[in-house]
Order: C-alpha cells, then sequence, then structure tokens
C-alpha cells in the first residue's frame, strides 16, 4: 500500500511538468515483466497471471480487440484533459505512464471516485466518472490500451489492425451499456 | 489626441447611436487612452487609434514591466484599463486584480472568489476565463461556475452576485460579458456536457434576471417570433427550435454560447454565435439541429431575434459557431453597407447584412478546408445558404463506428474563440487560424447530466501537403472573400489579435512570442518571448502620454491539451510518428502580464 501510495504521488507530480519530456532516472518497464505479460486469454480478453486484465499485441501488429477499443474510449472520454494518445497536457498528467505505474485497482479507484489536488500552485481535479457508462463500462479496455502505450508496445495515433469483437466482450457490453 | 479621437468617432460604426449605448462605457471605448472593454470596442474590431507605436519605431519596442497572476492555467483574455487603473483577471479561481498605473502597478485591490473545485473537471477545455468587463462604476466578472459578479470599481467591494447556471450539469462559464444600456448579457458553455445553450441578460444595477433566450426550444424559450425572425430574408415559422430534433433531444441539445458578442447601438441590435449540437455523434440526433451553430441578432431590451442565419445544419464535426462577430461599415459594390463578418470555426468566413441577415460572402479561409465544397449562394435555390458537404468527409454519411480521415479543419476549427482584429486604414481583416485536420469515428453514447456527452474518437495531425506548421496569421478580405497574405506558423496562433492607427498588428504565438507585423504587408518587425505560451489577446493603452501594449502569458486551452505533447500524422508513416514539433519543448505553464512600451 505504502509503494502504491508512492507511485500515484509520482503520477501527480508529472501532471506539474509538460508531459512529453523523457522522465529522468527511471528505469523503463519492460512489457515482457510478468505483472504486464499476458498469460492467458479468454474469448479475446488478455489477463496477467494474477488476472490482471492487460494487452495482446501479435507480431504483426493486430493488437486485442480491447486495446483497440480503449484507443477509442480513450480519446472520446479522456483526451479532452490527458491529452492525445495518453500522452498529458498542460494541466493533467500523462495516463500512458499512470497505467504503468498504477496498480489496477488503483487506477480503477481513481477514476470511479476523482480525486483533487487544489492548493497554491495546483488546480487539479479528476471528476468522479462512477456513475458515466461511457468510462466504466470500458474502463478495462482504456487501462489495457494506456498501459500498452506507456509500455511502448503500441505506437501513437490509431492502431492499424484490430483482433475482432468476440461474442463474449459484446455481451458484457450490451449488458454493462443497457 | 483630439485628432486621434476625431477619427475614431469617424470610424466607429455606432457613433451616431451613442445615446442608446451604455454612455459610461462609450465614452470610454471612444477614447483610445483607454482598454475599456475585452474586444477593443462593442464591433469587436480590436482596432486602436493609438499610434504613439508605429511600424517604424516598434522594433525598439522592450519591456516596461511584468505581474505575476500566481495562476498556472491556460489565460486567455485580456486586462482592461479604466482611468488609472488595470483590471487583471485569472482563469479558476477568477482572481481579479485592481493595479495602479500610478505607482507601479501596485495591488489596489484583488478580488477571490470562493468556487467549488468540482466546477473545474467540467469544464471543456482548461480553467480560462476570457475576462472581465466595465461599465457604470462596476466590474463584471462571469466566474467558472456561472456566478455573475458585479464588484464595485473602485473597491472591489462585491454589488450583487447572479447564479446563471448549474455546474453540476455541466453548465460552466469562459467568456467575458458584454454590458448594454442597463443590462449586462451573458453566455453559457457546455456543449460537451448536453446542456441546453442560452444567453441571459441581468439588470447591471440589481443583478435581477431580465430575460433568458435559449439555443434550442420552444418559440417562448428561444425568444424567436415566428412571423418577424427571419433565416435568410423568410420568416422562420413556428417551432423552429424544436422541429428539426427528434423528439424531446432539444432539451440536451448543446448550442452553447461561449464566444464573443458584439454591439451595433445604431440599430440597437447585439450579435453572437451559438456552438455544437450534442453529442459528437450525428447519428444520434437527426435533423438540423436548430439553432445550434448558428450567429444570431437580438434585440438587448427584451431578447427578441430579428434574424438568425445557421452556417453548418446537422453539425458532424464540432464546428462551432460562437467565434467573433465583427462589425464594419464598408463598400460593397459601390454601395456602404453595415457588415458583419464572421470567421467559423467550420473553416468558412461569412460576411453578411447586419440589418438584415442577408448572406454577402461564404468563403474559405484556408486553402485546406475540404468538407465542403461552399455555400449555395443563389436565394432562389432550395439548399440557399447550406454548405454543400464533400460525402467522403461526411461522419454522417459515413456512418457510426466507421473512422472519416483527412478531414479539414480539425474540430479545433481553422479557428477557435482567438479573436480577429480589423483596420480601417488597410480594409483588412487579421485572423489568427489553425492549420490542423483529423480523423473523426462517431459512435453511439449516452447521457449522463454532468458527465461528457462527446461519443466521437478523434486524431488531429497538421494540415497534409502544407508548410508542416500547425497555424497560420492571415489578412482577410471580407469583400472578395480572399486571402491576401498568410504567415506560416509552427503551431496554431491561439491568440487574440490587435491593429493600431500605428499600421502596425499585434499577435502572440503559443511558443510565448509577441509578434508585431506591418499590417499593410505582414513583414514581421518585432518579436519577444515571453515567459509562457499565448492564447491571450494582445491590448493597448496609453498612460502618462506614453503608449504601452499588453499580454497575457500562459499556455494552456484546448491548445495545451491537444498540442503539448505534439501531433502525429497517421498518413505520414510509423517513422514520422512523433516527429511533428510538441510545444512541451518550447514552453512550460505560466501566469504572467507582460507590458510593453518604447524607450523613454
Amino acid at each position: 500500500m505504502l509503494t502504491s501510495r508512492r507511485l500515484l504521488s509520482a503520477g501527480l507530480a508529472a501532471s506539474l511538468a509538460l508531459v512529453a519530456l523523457p522522465v529522468l532516472g527511471e528505469e523503463a518497464p519492460s512489457p515482457d515483466d510478468p505483472k504486464f505479460a499476458a498469460s492467458y486469454e479468454q474469448e479475446g480478453r488478455y489477463f496477467t497471471a494474477d488476472d490482471i486484465p492487460t494487452f495482446n499485441v501479435a507480431e504483426d501488429g493486430t493488437v486485442d480487440w480491447r486495446t483497440f477499443s480503449g484507443f477509442r474510449r480513450y480519446h472520446a472520454e479522456c483526451h479532452v484533459c490527458h491529452g492525445p494518445d495518453g500522452e498529458g497536457s498542460t494541466y493533467a498528467p500523462a495516463l500512458k505512464n499512470s497505467a504503468v505505474k498504477m496498480d489496477y485497482y488503483d487506477f480503477y479507484g481513481v477514476v470511479a471516485e476523482g480525486r483533487q489536488k487544489v492548493n497554491a500552485s495546483e488546480n487539479s481535479v479528476m471528476p468522479s466518472f462512477g456513475t458515466n457508462p461511457n468510462v466504466m463500462c470500458y474502463l478495462d479496455d482504456i487501462y489495457v490500451y494506456l498501459k500498452a502505450r506507456g509500455l511502448g508496445v503500441v505506437e501513437r495515433g490509431r492502431p492499424a489492425k484490430k483482433e475482432a469483437k468476440s461474442e463474449g466482450i459484446q455481451a458484457d457490453e450490451d449488458a454493462c451499456m443497457g | 489626441m483630439k485628432k486621434s479621437l476625431l477619427m475614431s468617432a469617424a470610424f466607429f460604426v455606432g457613433a451616431s447611436g451613442m445615446a442608446t449605448a451604455n454612455s459610461d462605457l462609450q465614452a470610454l471605448i471612444d477614447d483610445p487612452t483607454q482598454w475599456a472593454i475585452q474586444t477593443g470596442d462593442y464591433a469587436n474590431t480590436r482596432y486602436s487609434e493609438l499610434e504613439q507605436i508605429n511600424k517604424d519605431n516598434v522594433g525598439k519596442l522592450q519591456v516596461a514591466w511584468t505581474f505575476s497572476t500566481g495562476v498556472l492555467r491556460g489565460h486567455e483574455g485580456s486586462p482592461l484599463v479604466i482611468g488609472d487603473i488595470m483590471y487583471v483577471h485569472t482563469p479558476f479561481p477568477n482572481i481579479v486584480y485592481a493595479l495602479d498605473l500610478n505607482d507601479n502597478g501596485k495591488i489596489i485591490w484583488k478580488y477571490e472568489p470562493k468556487q467549488d473545485p468540482n466546477v473545474i473537471p467540467v469544464m471543456c477545455c482548461d480553467t480560462v476565463n476570457r475576462g472581465v468587463a466595465y461599465a457604470d462604476g462596476k466590474i463584471f466578472l462571469h466566474q467558472a461556475d456561472t456566478t455573475v459578479v458585479a464588484l464595485d470599481a473602485k473597491t472591489g467591494e462585491v454589488k450583487w452576485t447572479a447564479v446563471n447556471g448549474d455546474p453540476s450539469i455541466g453548465e460552466t462559464n469562459t467568456a467575458t460579458v458584454l454590458p448594454v444600456k442597463d443590462k449586462v448579457i451573458v453566455g453559457i458553455s457546455g456543449g460537451e456536457f448536453g446542456v441546453r445553450g442560452h444567453t441571459t441578460a441581468y439588470d447591471m444595477n440589481t443583478g435581477e434576471l431580465v430575460w433568458r433566450a435559449y439555443s434550442m426550444g420552444p418559440d417562448s424559450d428561444t425568444l424567436i417570433d415566428p412571423e418577424n425572425t427571419t433565416h435568410l430574408g423568410k420568416p422562420v415559422g413556428p417551432d423552429s427550435g424544436t422541429n428539426t430534433w427528434e423528439g424531446d433531444q432539444w432539451k440536451i441539445g448543446g448550442g452553447a454560447t461561449w464566444g464573443w458578442y458584439s454591439y451595433d447601438p445604431e440599430l440597437d441590435l447585439f450579435y453572437y454565435g451559438t456552438g455544437n449540437p450534442s453529442t459528437w455523434n450525428p447519428a444520434q440526433r437527426p435533423g438540423d439541429n436548430r439553432w445550434s451553430m448558428t450567429i444570431m441578432a437580438r434585440d438587448p431590451d427584451d431578447g427578441m431575434a430579428k434574424w438568425l442565419y445557421q452556417m453548418t445544419p446537422h453539425d458532424e464535426w464540432d464546428y462551432d459557431g460562437v467565434n467573433e462577430m465583427i462589425l464594419t461599415d464598408q463598400e460593397v459594390n459601390g454601395q456602404m453597407r453595415k457588415l458583419l463578418t464572421h470567421p467559423d470555426r467550420n473553416g468558412l468566413a461569412y460576411t453578411l447584412d447586419r440589418e438584415t441577415g442577408e448572406l454577402l460572402v461564404a468563403e474559405k479561409f484556408d486553402p485546406a478546408v475540404n468538407w465542403t465544397t461552399g455555400v449555395d449562394m443563389d436565394p432562389a435555390s432550395e439548399t440557399y445558404g447550406r454548405p454543400a458537404v464533400v460525402a467522403q468527409y461526411s461522419t454522417e454519411q459515413n456512418g457510426e463506428d466507421v473512422n472519416s480521415t483527412g478531414i479539414c479543419p480539425a474540430a479545433l476549427g481553422t479557428k477557435d474563440q482567438q479573436p480577429s482584429a480589423f483596420s480601417p486604414k488597410t480594409g483588412l481583416f487579421y485572423i489568427p487560424t489553425n492549420h490542423v485536420c483529423m480523423d473523426y469515428e462517431p459512435f453511439r453514447v449516452s447521457y449522463t447530466a454532468g458527465q461528457p456527452y462527446v461519443g466521437a474518437t478523434l486524431a488531429m495531425y497538421p494540415a497534409p501537403g502544407s508548410h508542416g506548421g500547425m497555424g497560420n496569421f492571415i489578412a482577410w478580405d471580407n469583400i472578395e472573400g480572399k486571402i491576401k497574405w498568410s504567415i506560416p506558423e509552427q503551431f496554431s496562433v491561439w491568440s487574440g489579435a490587435l491593429a493600431t492607427a500605428g499600421d502596425v498588428v499585434f499577435y502572440g504565438t503559443l511558443e510565448g512570442y509577441l509578434k508585431a507585423i506591418d499590417a499593410s504587408t505582414g513583414d514581421e518587425l518585432y518579436s519577444f518571448k515571453t515567459p509562457s505560451g499565448i492564447i491571450g489577446n494582445v491590448m493597448t493603452y496609453e498612460h502618462g502620454g506614453k503608449q504601452y501594449v499588453g499580454i497575457l502569458s500562459g499556455i494552456g486551452g484546448w491548445a495545451g491539451i491537444g498540442l503539448a505533447a505534439g501531433l502525429t500524422d497517421p498518413n505520414a508513416g510509423l517513422g514520422a510518428v512523433g516527429g511533428y514539433a510538441a510545444l512541451s519543448d518550447y514552453t512550460a505553464l505560466g501566469g504572467q502580464l507582460t507590458v510593453f512600451k518604447l524607450p523613454d
């Protein structure tokens, strides 16, 4: 818990600086790390060995459906503050880094509940998206997309090739969106 | 001094109607030593008669003094100068400072409202505010949370407050207000949250609501008279604000009113534009979606609409119609006409007769614009006044879940709110523009009050096959509908321009440069890099016999979202991705006023 708190505040600190510049002094995480790498698949959904949703990018660049869907949903719901491709803006952190650094459940919590950082030098407010189906029904998609961006396995822009949407994913979407 | 006052009277379009304007404010507007309204004058020309700083000496400009606002977010708008006091505003939390120009900018008073920070994330694109207004000894501030407050200009004491909207359903404010006669006219933001836009007049002395005109809804809500309100010369008929919507969709129809307002005292009409219909997914809201994307001419006394013109029926690209409406009297085909010139987000610059709403010119002010082949200018045609949409770039025709590529301009528009200037000496409009195109993929979304209601995925990139930059600063002829010259800029020009009788035009850049150019040729005469990127508007005033030029720096706004990390061009191949300049390589957050003068 202590660790995740430290990482969380590192994520916030990124919001103070303009974001495209490389953050020096940190080791680049590897997409092959078991923390991130896909260990098994369920109907087009990929998970790590710890059952955390993750991306899957084939040799030829084909991304799994959720990563592609995350690209779309991110650019509808999140990019108006957090910038294109998870790169951050002048006032909101680069989420491609947050998705790598933050624990999955913490990431979920911040999106659902929101977070405020209002003081003499900052006016950063993340709203609560807990009641927004356009975000919450696709949060795993957004999460795996941003993680793939942060680890450098998906380039900026629209993924060129994607896996088809599975029946299971479609059923989940229908159930969630109502 | 006397000479320049006379000149100003000659050029000011509404000079003869002075009695009907707010006379206190009108007198200050007519005095070029003051900067009494955000738009320079009621006509929105952003033109100053001051000529001490001119094209021969502007190269010697130097910094006179600076002021830190204490806030690190996007700084739009500009300070005002009323008498010996300068009024400086900030983005959220919307602080107002009164600075004593006789005492090196000493702070006379400071007003800092207490606002719920939960308003911050329901503001679409940063926490910008386009400045305060002045009339009758009061400073008017329209806060982010939609509280309108009147402050005593001398003491900062609160005279009255009014609540114009509800941030919990996404209603916020970024705009300045328009003081006219005994009223303060205000707009609202929230087109990305499914609000129903409205324009409201408050009593200048009490803060009481006088009238409210919605952008869509029944005639009693829109203050549209079915018989006397016209669209392209014809009565609009009953229920025009509901009959181009499916069912109750107009209730969350958008049409926010967050742009610049102008006023003609002689015709006694004020002008403004409405924003995009909600959502960005056009398939979800069939019909023309009136009166989103519309130029409106209304009576300030009762809000009744005289004429309307919908520029982009059934928007498919987020081309808000809120940009400035510049009022000039110019000769057209040998006849003096009362004109309204409006460079729209959709990439077309419109020239209309502002008395009747007759459409005179509609031409592209960026050659990259490709979503339309142009506007039908034949009054006998069934599609008169409508833009012909190119099927390839129609996100409606291509349908939901289809990525329409290569659309120009991007949703940012060929220009956004950054206001243009007009010089009566050259007869040219000086327009800050974006040179950015996009891919746009609409998809189904559901509405939740107070949550974003967008429904489209966008990717933006510099206009392909051009100079590679993301902006231009152009000189525009509004009668011929032609670009006279165009200065390429690496980034979008997101700063409001200023033209002066010294034959100089000023604007700022996102890297932070304040630039001065020759009003006739566009040749650069001066540039100075301020501490942060500029999205504010250049203003000028005279104090103690000396002319000053002021500009707010502070990168942010929509430009700070889209361009901070740089844009990518999906068509350029993987190798070039990320290769375009990132704004973050040039500037960082700031909040500063820089004031320039000539050496003593």
